[in-house]
């Protein structure tokens, strides 16, 4: 096993600030893939995944670890790097899993029509990114990008609550790309 | 070792602010609360448009300030050495190098790249305050979609001058949805605000609200079918480079009515400028 002591940022100041320039640019401009490094988790998380954890997340956003990440060794790497309270689905600003142990997605924190930005983020960890397969339009898009997307039919759903919803990371490797609610996905 | 943090704020700040960026990108035109930090400046200075750039600036960016479009006010001066300082960053003045822009209340007039982001200052970044002051009501009326007091506003407007009199800060429809204030550019810049390839984010320091646009989305400035909005700017060309398209200065150049009108945005002129000298 890995010791929870390694793998976050060598330089956290710039480290940081270069991996939320690719995570900025992955959510302003949907399937658009950025590459993020610098920090490496416990298996299974990819480079990404905890690069994008160490950007984002400290103790004041709850973490919710789904499935297999729900492990002894990535729980003390999240405590000692991150500090990030690990609470139930419900709850979390940030959740980390594989796409099969998120649905539905109606378990997370959408928002209120007050204050749609109290949504849940959620990291999607996938096999591989690439730039084919779903038809996003929306925002931050020019005429149309392609992603390759776990599903269709559940990101719809999730586009039609907007402006509620939540939004998405995937990450693969060392790869990130973003889906946020007001991508429409064909 | 440096004296500072990269980038002055600390990271748990940082985070705070990145985290509300992401969502504010995500709902384009809402305003999304964060908990705004003293700045070594005054509120009203920049501190939200600097907090802003300090949280997305990387060591490889080039940053360019400009203030009501020129680079060589205080404000931009001051907000430029701060970043030089705390962050190392290299600088600019040419729209066309730069990879970050803080700007106060202009758009430059060289159309932006893909690769850059334009960081607005905002003093009020609720379009609805001067019409509801309580932020419960804008609150509410933002989640029910209720603008028909900003489109009474504005008829108000042609009922008093014969025209929509509002001439910056002019209030615009986000992607079919949230109204926005689009900080208090002339409504000369605000169809560059549409379908822009840059990614354009707003701070607002005093007020503590961040609010975004993702490149290449739908911004619309509110009017009437009978009173279509118009970008107006002065109807004269700059006396300095000639150009007829930018936005213009008046400077009153003597107590006889002289006056001259010269662009606003200093890069833009100057470059025109020196082409036209070469």
């Amino acid at each position: 096993m890995r010791d929870a002591l390694d793998g976050g940022f060598t330089d956290a100041a710039p480290d940081a600030a270069r991996a939320f320039r690719a995570i900025l640019t992955a959510m302003a401009r949907p399937g658009q893939i950025a590459r993020v490094t610098g920090a490496t988790g416990p298996v299974p998380m990819s480079l990404a995944a905890a690069a994008v954890l160490l950007t984002l997340c400290d103790p004041t956003t709850p973490l919710h670890l789904a499935g297999r990440y729900d492990t002894d060794a990535i729980r003390a790497w999240v405590a000692f790097h991150i500090g990030a309270p690990l609470v139930g689905a419900d709850s979390a600003d940030f959740v980390l899993g594989d796409w099969a142990d998120l649905l539905p997605l109606d378990r997370f924190r959408q928002g209120s029509p007050d204050y749609p930005d109290r949504s849940a983020t959620l990291i999607v960890e996938m096999r591989e990114l690439t730039a084919e397969g779903a038809t996003l339009t929306g925002p931050g898009i020019r005429d149309s990008a392609c992603l390759s997307l776990p599903d269709r039919a559940a990101f719809r759903d999730n586009a039609t609550r907007f402006p509620l919803g939540v939004d998405f990371l995937f990450t693969a490797g060392d790869r990130v790309a973003a889906l946020p609610r007001t991508t429409q996905v064909f | 070792m440096t004296d500072y943090n990269f980038a002055y704020l600390d990271e748990q700040t940082k985070r705070m602010i990145r985290r509300a960026l992401l969502k504010a990108l995500a709902i384009p035109g809402y305003q999304v609360p964060f908990a705004s930090r003293e700045m070594p400046m005054p509120y009203g200075w920049g501190t939200g448009g600097v907090q802003v750039t300090a949280s997305v600036l990387t060591p490889e960016d080039r940053l360019k300030v400009i203030d009501q479009g020129a680079d060589d006010t205080t404000n931009a001066v001051s907000i430029r050495k701060f970043f030089e300082k705390t962050a190392q960053v290299a600088t600019t003045t040419r729209t066309t190098e730069a990879t970050v822009i803080q700007t106060r209340h202009r758009i430059p007039e060289t159309p932006l790249g893909e690769d850059q982001i334009l960081v607005y200052q905002v003093p009020i970044p609720e379009p609805l305050r001067f019409l509801e002051p309580r932020e419960t009501e804008t609150r509410r009326m933002h989640a029910l979609e209720e603008y028909g007091l900003m489109h009474v506003k504005l008829y108000e407007d042609i009922a008093r001058h014969g025209a929509i009199a509002t001439a910056y800060a002019y209030p615009v429809k986000v992607a079919g949805r949230y109204v926005m204030d689009p900080s208090p550019i002339p409504k000369f810049d605000n169809p560059k605000l549409s379908d822009c390839p840059a990614i354009q984010l707003f701070g607002a320091g005093r007020e503590q609200r961040i609010y975004a646009l993702p490149p290449y989305t739908d911004v619309v400035s509110l009017d009437f079918e009978d009173h279509p909005f118009e970008a107006s700017k002065a109807p004269h060309a700059c006396a300095l480079c000639g150009s007829g398209d930018s936005y213009l200065d008046e400077i009153v150049t003597d107590d006889a009515g002289g006056r001259m009108f010269l662009c606003s945005d200093t890069d833009y002129c100057e470059s025109r400028h020196e082409r036209g000298a070469a």
